[in-house]
């Protein structure tokens, strides 16, 4: 009697392993072969199995055999038929039983019943939830010698509940978990038709402009530098090169002969050209795109800080920063590469304008942002030089550079504190 | 010797043909399986007889009573002798109650385990 207390005591405490096991374990593998052992361990058992039912195709999966040397099978087929008969049964099939209940092996199937029995199984627990077979578990071999008794099988059948809840959630989640993957690899699909849609239109815009091949990609390109030496979240990163790209969009429906001038163009012509900024919001705006500042990229990239510019002469804060950030990157490849009508500047000079331009077309902290990104490049920081290659081989010298970025991020920093200490 | 692939190493030593492996206190986890794994290593490499040594492994649960079957089974395949040495009152007790006493052999320490197992070898080699 003292003994019996002593086996339900044990097999209680194993009831609380056996719950925390289904809860801690993430591995859904693990989670099975540490109930396997709970069970094995909570009635002294010297071998078991547990396998998982699939639907499609119908079979068992053995997912954790024990005491069994390397004899466990991989898998059997087992057809919804019998997965049903097994969800209405009266739960525990003995398998020593075979003999004298020929209904046995119709349940499992003769060739399983008989793998079962010669893998010395002698008890096997349908894991059933909401109706639906989600496994089994099958053990044999008492280590005492003795035959299952009715409190063993009331044991078994509770734990065996446990598990298959266990195994139901594990799949519920692995579920969830696929689903959220399919939804990632769609996003990460249309993002990236995005951006080549977004390439190839920069190329278009570029094409229509034969001075300015690859000015688009380029303006994008720095945009993006200066973002991320901003600090900003990728999300807004990604937006400001995407606006950089497709900032001169409205040029498609200016006149091409107006942008190819081979000459400075005239009051007439110029008023034209300057159509650019609103016409390619028009073009940008019904488009949804991932950052919704896009086409107030494209319409305010020729604003000025001091509000000289156009096509609405706003002032400092009113124009969106990643408006700010894209007109400093037109700006710095419009100065840095060659057009129809002038060379490009010497790196010393594009310092000069950037100095004397800061506050009055640029504002401080992007330019700042950008000095700091090249000054970072110079001093080889990073391994991927982006900057200087897009600038080609040989524009910047460092040893001449570096100093003038220096002086120019100190002169910039402190004419931003003291305009701070003024207001 | 008696590396275990990942976590802590299950520890194990070898004199002849004897091998003691120490069950430690990851016996009631599943990465206590490593300790079957390394009873069965040891038998593979010709140890006739093994000892579990619980001198560290203050209880045992559900998961550490499966995890010693299945090193009773290995024992068992190939017919070596298998000593628990050292077990706690609680783990003793249990190991009675669960009937692996009636494939084991248990000892109060080591070094009983050893004596007991080189008086099984000379008998087994004076039989010869
Ligand atoms: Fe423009």
């Amino acid at each position: 009697m003292a003994e019996q207390t002593d086996k339900l005591i044990h097999a209680f405490s194993a009831l609380a392993d056996l719950g925390a096991e289904i809860a801690e374990s993430r591995d859904f593998e693990e989670m099975v072969r540490s109930t396997l052992h709970v069970v094995l361990g909570a009635l002294g058992l010297r071998r078991g199995l547990v396998a998982e039912y699939e639907r499609e195709p119908a079979l068992l999966r053995f997912v954790a055999a024990w005491g069994m040397g390397d004899d466990a099978p991989n898998m059997a087929t087992f057809d919804a038929g019998r997965a049903e008969l097994l969800c209405v049964g009266s739960g525990l099939l003995n398998l020593s039983e075979t003999q004298t209940r020929p209904a046995l092996p119709q349940q499992l199937g003769t060739e399983l019943t008989a793998t079962l029995v010669s893998l010395r199984v002698s008890l096997v627990a349908p894991l059933v939830v909401h109706g639906e077979l989600v496994g089994l578990i099958a053990l044999g071999g008492k280590a005492t010698d003795e035959a299952f008794t009715a409190e063993d099988r009331d044991v078994i059948r509770t734990m065996a509940h446990h598990i298959g809840v266990g195994i139901h959630n594990h799949r519920l989640l692995r579920e969830v978990e696929r689903r959220a993957d399919e939804n990632r690899q769609l996003y990460n699909n249309l993002r990236g038709i995005y951006r080549d849609t977004v390439r190839a239109f920069a190329a278009a815009i570029d094409c229509k402009d034969k001075y300015t091949q690859g000015h688009s990609e380029r303006v994008g390109k720095y945009a993006e530098i200066i973002a991320r030496e901003l600090g900003w979240s990728e999300e807004q990163i990604e937006g400001v090169a995407v606006g950089g790209y497709l900032h001169d969009v409205g040029k498609l429906v200016v006149e091409r002969d107006i942008i190819n001038a081979p000459y400075r163009i005239d009051a007439k012509q110029s008023s034209e050209l300057n159509r650019h900024p609103a016409a390619g919001y028009e073009i940008l705006a019904p488009i949804r795109h991932p950052d919704a500042d896009i086409p107030l990229m494209a319409k305010y990239h020729h604003e000025r800080i001091d509000g000289r510019g156009y096509p609405e002469g706003l002032m400092g804060d009113e124009i969106p920063p990643a408006a700010k950030v894209v007109a400093l990157a037109d700006s710095f490849d419009a100065m840095t590469t060659d057009r129809t009508y002038r060379r490009r500047k010497e790196f010393p000079d594009v310092i000069e304008d950037l100095r004397s331009n800061t506050g009055r077309q640029f504002a401080s902290d992007v330019v700042i942002a950008f000095c700091r990104a090249l000054l970072k490049e110079v001093d080889g920081t990073p391994r991927e030089r982006r900057i200087t290659r897009l600038l080609g081989k040989g524009y910047i010298e460092p040893e001449l550079v570096r100093p003038l970025l220096v002086e120019l991020i100190e002169e910039l920093e402190a004419r931003a504190h003291a305009t701070a200490g003024n207001g | 010797m008696g590396e275990a692939p990942a976590g802590s190493p299950v520890r194990s030593e070898r004199t002849g043909d004897v091998a003691v492996v120490y069950a430690g206190d990851y016996l009631n986890k599943l990465s206590g399986e490593r300790i079957e794994r390394v009873c069965r290593e040891r038998l593979r490499e010709g140890c006739r007889a093994l000892v579990v040594d619980f001198n560290e492994t203050s209880m045992v649960n559900s998961i550490g009573v499966s995890i010693l079957l299945g090193v009773i089974d290995a024992a068992e395949r190939t017919s070596a002798r298998l000593v628990f040495a050292g077990a706690s009152g609680q783990a003793a007790q249990l190991f009675q109650l669960l009937g692996l006493t009636r494939h084991v052999t248990l000892a109060p320490d080591k070094q009983t385990a050893l004596k007991l197992l080189s008086e099984f070898t000379d008998a087994g080699a004076a039989n010869h």
